[in-house]
């Protein structure tokens, strides 16, 4: 028998990276929330790496950000490290990587959610979901707690019969040995959710006094560093540096030797793992003339000893692992502190689901991050807040939000799940963005913290301030367009002095700024503003005017792409009555149902020809109706 | 994509002593009123027809005495501006017109668009739709297998090894961008993305000049015809032309003396090339011998060899069969209106597989067959008299332009000294044009690029 634990508006199961996310954001749009996790100490807890962000990751982050979410403040808060990376590159990849302090992290998170008016922090596994005429409507626990609400999100990410295994060695288990959720998974296939068995792994920890690092190379922090959110002013001192060391023959030759030992060559492991993400014994036995990888010693927090081993994941027996270890310079009399493991566990086919991240069998149930076969802390991250505000909206009966690719990297990210599934853990990269000229590490803000702020996600302070900026921005870039420069000495100077050749004749000072060795700096010394700009303003108008040619391209294919997106299809549409739509393409429509045609055009294996016929169907849709009335 | 020009050939290629090229759109008339030399036509009363030169805009040069009908929406067959313009029959003259419209901004139709975008203006009603529906699908498989059979061998082949080289620079930029860390390969550098680029666009102009010269746009199936003097090499030739209304041309740049004939097959385009000397009666084997007529024969597409029914197998036949080993043949057993004298067993195994005629050409059997053959040979039978053939080919030539628009741009761009990641941009919009002339544009294979070229991960 089960008990009437309460009624809300959202229950969140899980507080992993998108938990957190998800749970925060509908509360923040005013509806009770709920956040059940099998353990209130592991709130936001990083099982793998200790790092967030990077090409494509840190832009999600920072989209995360300016929707309103959390995890660019708190790792703002908590960092050991901050590096820009791809500084020498164009605007479009920067991209921001923070080392992280792993408990600092769980706590700053933790306190933020208990903290939050609408949210409700409780302990429980979830085995069931409770469905009243095929529509979720909440949940029940182990401990036989009924607990009911209007919409259900599912954030369980490798929990879902997690299996650890650690060369012939393997168990039931959640990562990091915590326990694994069995019976929620029976009840989504009981439910008809098709799932997929994922595989993914991370390398042992080792105790920090145990390294030489006179052995490695240093890998230190930016002395002027940048944050993920737009919030932050104040910086973090007395960063800790990574270390870099090389795997060499050896190591290569212990895992050749052991190969047969390594659950993955072994055929204990059955699931798909992550190509971006391979097992070192991977690495050597696919690049086999590569005479070393690298390895990045980083640490976990600036209160433990315990340093993350990157570039070695592994399944790989225990013994093997400390042997490897010992293998490679600095590590010689390294001691393992945690032995590195693979870990297998069952994914939702994202292709069930709704771009909303509702699934289409089960309205009112979502589920984001790991558990829809994605991989990374900060996927996890943007699909959560993505199924946070959907589920709000859901339960305030309001329209829900779609982000398209060309606004956001989660964008890309949610429509290539539900549009093309994926095969493999899926992980963001800055090529999968058609759009990446649009979807800069610096316009993030731009971008999304207008409707952040009409999600109430955004305080009207913050909003205040965002509003002030862009004006600068556009105000700035008029004052440039027209401001006429001579070319006096002290110009010719400077600019000569960028190695660019001198002017012949007086120059738009925007017009001046697109020569590539011109900066914002540079021109300011002739033409500086009267209004006291931020460096991130500056930085604005020089990335907007400068690649103003690149962006405006970009602009003109978004234009195309969204005369498609526009066209949307009935929800009704039965694929069945379209008579010439080939038949592979026929099982793809019925499977996703795209909502546009645009969509429709990005599904694998639905060819031109079947676009052409799907409009014309449409159309003729429109036609019927018309003629009925 | 439902505002823009279109435009196509509308008419079969090579069947007609006229050819129509139709333009449909908000732009149509504007492009082309500015080939057009004659009466502004944006100013006329809408269906009417005028007549005038088109002038080629980049060179001023006369391409062709025209009549140009102008329809003003919505009274036209796709409810939009339409312009028809009618011009010789000729194949030359047709695509080329078609490529300086394409050329002024109009966008080549795809299969079924004019009718599609009668639909979808209202102009066709309801009853009609499933077979627009239809249409578009017969229209667009055809075309992707006409597009895909014609394409030569040898150009597809060199298509994906740009495609192939741009791809590794593009996920060599992709590994930069993505693996700032990654210190197994170098940073892309300007020097390097510029040397690459022209190495490309070279090739890729290379391709261009080609088919300028009509080597690919005009280019039917390249077809000659052997056979021992007096086995009827003539009156094939006279049968191919007199029943398929041969367009007689002296194609530019080649030497005047040299005529090729076209004619289209059932919609098989062949050009029936008159190097081996086909007038003379004389036998290219006998001429130049085995080895070297082979080297001559192999640059041909499609070989008619013919025998004489009425006359035993003689060794220069053998060697006919020997310089043709392994190449696209059809063999013709002429003069069936004489008594046999020739082994017909012998004369397949000989074939080896390739298909055996029997005609009597001068009383016009077989000719049929004959013709079935041809077809079968390319399209397995399958088309019709088309008129996708050559556009196909136009599409490529559009898509090369393009492409080369694009490189040229990421070349501009390293010249600048735009971040590489930028220039990347347009070197990947090459690569997927490139790609759709080969029919592959999916973006997956960039990333099994980077996992199968770089070892990343963490």
């Amino acid at each position: 028998m089960t008990y009437n634990a309460g009624q809300f508006d959202v229950i969140v199961v899980g507080a992993g990276h998108a938990g957190v996310e998800a749970a925060y954001a509908a509360a923040k749009r005013g509806v009770k929330t709920l956040m059940l996790s099998l353990n209130l100490d592991m709130i936001a807890f990083m099982p793998c790496n200790p790092s967030i962000g990077g090409p494509a990751k840190g832009i999600v982050v920072r989209e995360v950000d300016a929707l309103g979410g959390l995890m660019g403040k708190v790792i703002d808060k908590t960092y050991i490290q901050m590096r820009m990376l791809n500084t020498g590159k164009g605007p479009a990849v920067r991209a921001l990587r923070a080392q992280a302090d792993k408990p600092l992290y769980i706590q700053e998170m933790k306190h933020i959610l208990e903290n939050e008016q609408n949210l409700t922090l409780r302990q429980g596994m979830v085995e069931k979901l409770i469905i009243e005429d095929g529509e979720c409507r909440g949940v029940i626990t182990e401990t036989k707690a009924a607990y009911y609400a209007k919409s259900v999100v599912i954030t369980t990410g490798t929990f879902m019969r997690g299996r650890v295994i650690i060369g012939d060695l393997s168990y039931e288990s959640g990562p990091n040995n915590q326990r694994a959720s069995v019976k929620l998974s029976e009840h989504l296939e009981e439910l008809g959710f098709e799932l997929v068995r994922f595989k993914t792994g991370t390398p042992p920890r080792v105790i920090s006094h145990t390294i030489d690092y006179s052995k490695t190379e240093i890998q230190p922090g930016d002395e002027d560093p940048r944050h993920f959110s737009y919030e932050t002013k104040e910086a973090i001192p007395n960063q800790i540096p990574c270390w870099l060391t090389y795997t060499n023959e050896f190591t290569h030759k212990i895992i050749d030797e052991n190969l047969g030992l390594s659950a993955m060559y072994s055929g204990m492991i059955k699931g798909t793992g992550p190509r971006y993400c391979p097992s070192i014994e991977d690495k050597v036995v696919r690049f086999h003339d590569k005479p070393r990888h690298q390895i990045f010693l980083e640490p976990e927090g600036r209160n433990t000893e315990e340093v993350y081993v990157q570039g070695l994941s592994t399944s790989m027996p225990e013994f093997v692992q400390r042997e490897m270890l010992r293998s490679i310079p600095g590590l010689e009399n390294s001691e393992i502190m945690r032995a590195g493991y693979a870990i297998e566990y069952d994914a939702v086919v994202p292709t069930q689901l709704w771009p909303t991240l509702e699934v289409k069998k089960v309205p009112g149930l979502f589920t984001a991050g790991q558990i829809n076969g994605t991989s990374g802390y900060e996927e996890a991250a943007g699909q959560g807040i993505m199924a946070g505000i959907n589920a709000a909206s859901k339960a305030l009966d309001k329209e829900p939000l779609i982000l398209d690719r060309s606004q956001a990297y989660i964008g890309v990210l949610i429509d290539d799940l539900v549009t093309k599934g994926t095969n493999e853990p899926y992980r963001l990269l800055t090529s999968r963005a058609e759009y990446r000229l649009l979807l800069r590490h610096d316009n993030a803000d731009l971008r999304l913290t207008e409707i952040g702020h009409q999600l109430g996600l955004i305080s009207d302070e913050r909003y205040e301030a965002f509003l002030q900026k862009e004006q600068l921005v556009e105000e700035e870039k008029a004052r440039l367009a027209n401001v006429m420069l001579k070319p006096t000495d002290e110009l010719q100077a400077i600019i000569e002095g960028a190695g660019g050749t001198p002017l012949r004749e007086a120059i738009k000072a925007g017009d001046l700024l697109k020569r590539p060795e011109m900066t914002y700096d540079l021109i300011e010394k002739v033409t500086p503003s009267e209004k006291d700009l931020d460096w991130d303003v500056k930085e604005q108008v020089e990335i907007q005017i400068k690649y103003q040619g690149y962006i405006d391209k970009s602009n003109q294919q978004v234009d195309r792409m969204r005369k498609m997106e526009n066209k949307l299809i009935p929800e009704n549409i039965d694929y069945d009555d379209i008579g010439g739509i080939a038949t592979e393409a026929r099982q793809k429509l019925k499977q996703v149902r795209p909502l546009s045609v645009g969509q429709a055009s990005r599904i694998s294996g639905v060819n031109p020809a079947d676009v052409s016929i799907l409009l014309v169907y449409i159309e003729q849709g429109k036609i019927k109706r018309v003629s009925n009335q | 994509m439902d505002n823009d020009t279109i435009a196509a050939i509308s008419t079969p290629i090579g069947e007609g002593a006229i050819a129509i090229v139709r333009l449909s759109g908000e732009e149509a008339i504007t492009i082309a009123n500015r080939l057009f030399d004659g009466i502004n036509i944006e100013g006329v009363t809408s269906h009417t027809i005028h007549y005038g030169k088109i002038v080629d805009p980049a060179t001023n040069e006369v391409a062709e005495e025209v009549m140009v009908t102008v329809m003003r929406g919505p009274k036209t067959f796709t409810r939009e501006d339409v312009v028809e313009i009618n011009c010789h029959g000729g194949l030359a003259s047709v695509n080329r017109l078609l490529e300086l419209a394409l050329a002024e901004g109009a966008r080549l139709a795809e299969p079924g668009e004019f009718t599609k975008r009668a639909f979808l203006n209202g102009r066709i009603d309801l009853s009609q739709a499933e077979a627009v529906m239809d249409l578009i699908r017969a229209k667009t498989d055809r075309a992707m297998n006409v597009a895909l059979k014609q394409m030569d061998g040898h150009l597809s082949k060199l298509i994906q090894t740009l495609r192939q080289e741009l791809l590794e620079t593009v996920a060599h930029v992709e590994v930069n961008i993505d693996y700032p860390e990654y210190d197994d390969v170098e940073e892309m550098s300007h020097e390097m993305m510029m040397e690459k680029s022209k190495r490309v666009l070279k090739e890729i102009e290379r391709l261009l000049q080609m088919a300028k010269q009509g080597k690919i746009l005009r280019e039917g199936l390249s077809t000659a015809i052997i056979g021992r003097p007096n086995v009827g090499k003539s009156s094939l030739l006279n049968a191919l032309v007199h029943e398929n209304k041969a367009i007689v041309t002296d194609i530019p740049g080649t030497t005047r003396d040299v005529i090729e004939e076209y004619v289209n097959v059932r919609g098989v385009p062949l050009r029936l090339v008159d190097t081996a000397g086909i007038r003379e009666t004389e036998d290219i084997v006998e001429k130049i011998g085995v080895e070297r007529s082979r080297k001559v024969l192999k640059e041909s597409d499609l070989i008619l060899l013919v025998l004489n029914y009425g006359d035993e197998l003689l060794a220069e036949d053998i060697n006919l069969f020997k310089a043709v080993e392994g190449l696209q043949v059809i063999v013709i057993v002429n003069k069936t209106d004489l008594d046999q004298k020739i082994d017909l067993d012998k004369v397949h195994h000989l074939a080896k597989g390739n298909p055996v005629i029997t005609t009597a050409l001068i009383e016009e059997k077989g000719i049929d067959e004959l013709e079935q053959a041809i077809a079968d040979t390319f399209f397995a039978g399958e088309l019709d008299a088309g008129d996708l053939t050559y556009v196909s080919n136009v599409r490529h030539i559009q898509l090369l332009k393009q492409a080369k628009q694009a490189l040229t741009d990421a070349m501009n761009g390293v010249e600048q000294g735009i971040p590489i990641d930028l220039v990347q941009i347009d070197v990947t919009r090459t690569w997927e044009l490139l790609g759709e002339i080969v029919g592959d544009t999916v973006h997956e294979s960039l990333i099994d690029q980077l996992f199968s070229q770089f070892c990343l991960g963490k």
